[in-house]
């Protein structure tokens, strides 16, 4: 299938748009070692948005993969994993700070690194909220796409090192019309020391169908009951 | 920094306390609380859930933030002396004292609409946790500098949400018992916002929501 659209996020980059109903959204981690911090806001009410806590105990997980359905705080499936290479991508682990980045990374600024300087989740995050009439109040939980974090019986949490291998890919289909705000930058728990420096392709792909027998759909009961509240948001606006 | 349950009883006295109140099953309770006052959360019969948020009273923007929490502590549950911050990193309020065990900041409130998922269709008429959130603000003199968009990812105090070396998600009953406790010191003007769960559909608190008790000492 063909892109109708695509772009490449540099390290450090970010991006934000709405992309219709139906479409496929696909990242590829075009070398080892990504993360990509995902944001989605209903595009027609941007007071409804992917909620974490509702995804995750909807569906008994801590962890999205392919069949997952991110839900919203209105009980509406936003979007589903229609296919991932990975099994695992993170929801828990936020994004990068200004702080962070510069005390983990050491401070970088646009005066002397020019393009080079580090940029940190927060502050991509931000701009893109703004650009999109939002604000650093609508900030809440992201996904962490290509990322693994594992907690042991104790609560603690552990950066899994090594997940994400070079081509990587993540399909997204969208459930509603969205607004997406990516930001390219590292994981805040990723141990390393040097900033990750790894473009992520963005590809629109056209549109699919949901069939009856559509696997996210079925996966589980409460996903169904998602997809129902969604179709009905819709049926009663067609 | 380990999270495990960190016991720390209380000296505070229920006679010293300026302030002190019963929130029955299904209530809410929004409270500016001013720089060091601490407030006590208890749990009067067990196994309850009181969904908590936090906001910067100066500056509401800038609500509780459940993610730069566990990151900066690099443990998801909350205890004595985990720290609480805003989305700025701002810090809100510290534990101080708590005897139940661990405390949920993953597993949200519930709301009508996630019931309607979680459970089944026809549970979406039953009260829940997010439309307390909602009335508190619309009852509250400064609830219009909130809105629905501020309602983050809220503590969830005497509950027991699992996440599984496997990355599974559970509730589990349990860790909390008649009479646990927590306490909260505020490190600014914090406003707080309780929703005292109605939940009849979970069987943590044995399908029986029961009151919490909040009491506020000065330091
Ligand atoms: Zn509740």
């Amino acid at each position: 299938m063909n892109a109708i659209w695509s772009e490449t996020m540099h390290p450090g980059g970010k991006w934000s748009g709405i992309v219709g109903r139906g479409k496929l959204i696909r990242l590829t981690a075009l070398e080892a070692g990504a993360n990509v911090s995902m944001l989605m806001y209903h595009a027609r009410d941007l007071s409804e948005r992917y909620n974490m806590p509702d995804t995750l105990k909807a569906q008994h997980t801590a962890h999205l993969t392919r069949g997952n359905v991110l839900m919203s705080d209105n009980g509406r499936a936003l979007a589903s994993i229609l296919h991932d290479d990975l099994g695992w991508h993170d929801p828990l682990g936020g994004y990068t700070t200004r702080a962070g980045t510069d005390s983990k990374y050491g401070v970088s600024c646009y005066q002397e690194s020019r393009n080079g300087w580090l940029r940190s989740g927060q502050e991509n995050l931000a701009v893109e909220l703004v650009r999109n009439g939002l604000g650093e109040r609508d900030i809440s939980p992201v996904v962490n796409w290509f990322s693994k974090v594992v907690c042991d019986e104790e609560g603690n949490m552990r950066f899994a090192d090594n997940h994400c291998a070079a081509g990587t890919t993540v399909t997204l289909r969208l459930e509603m019309d969205v607004l997406l705000i990516f930001s390219n930058t590292p994981h805040p728990l990723d141990p390393q020391g040097d900033y990750p420096s790894v473009p992520v392709k963005i590809e629109v792909l056209p549109a699919v169908q949901v069939d009856a027998g559509d696997y996210c759909v079925n996966f589980r009961p409460e996903n169904r009951r998602a997809f129902d509240n969604t179709w009905t948001y819709y049926a009663l606006q067609n | 920094m380990l999270k495990a349950f960190h016991r720390v009883e209380s000296t505070r006295k229920p006679e010293a306390a300026v302030y002190d109140q019963v929130i029955p099953a299904g209530e809410g309770w929004m409270y500016a609380l001013q720089p060091g006052q601490v407030l006590r959360i208890v749990d009067l019969e067990g196994n309850q859930a009181a969904d908590t948020l936090l906001y910067d009273a100066n500056n509401p923007e800038d609500h509780y933030s459940a993610v730069r929490t566990i990151n900066s502590q690099s443990n998801i549950y909350l205890t004595t002396g985990s720290t609480l911050l805003a989305e700025s990193g701002k810090e809100l309020a510290s534990i101080v004292a708590d005897t139940c065990g661990r405390h949920d900041t993953l597993g949200g409130s519930c709301s009508s609409q996630s019931n309607t998922i979680r459970y089944a269709h026809e549970k979406g008429h039953m009260h829940n946790c997010r439309d307390t959130f909602m009335l508190e603000l619309a009852k509250h003199p400064e609830g219009h500098r909130y809105a629905k968009r501020d309602l983050s990812p809220n503590i969830n105090f005497f509950m027991n949400v699992p996440v599984t070396p496997e990355g599974g998600l559970t509730f589990e009953d349990g860790v909390s018992g008649p009479g646990c406790y927590v306490e909260l010191q505020s490190s600014c003007h914090a406003m707080v916002l309780i929703s005292n769960c109605p939940q009849l559909n979970n069987p943590c608190n044995a399908y029986n929501p029961t009151p919490v008790h909040v009491l506020i000492w000065n330091e």
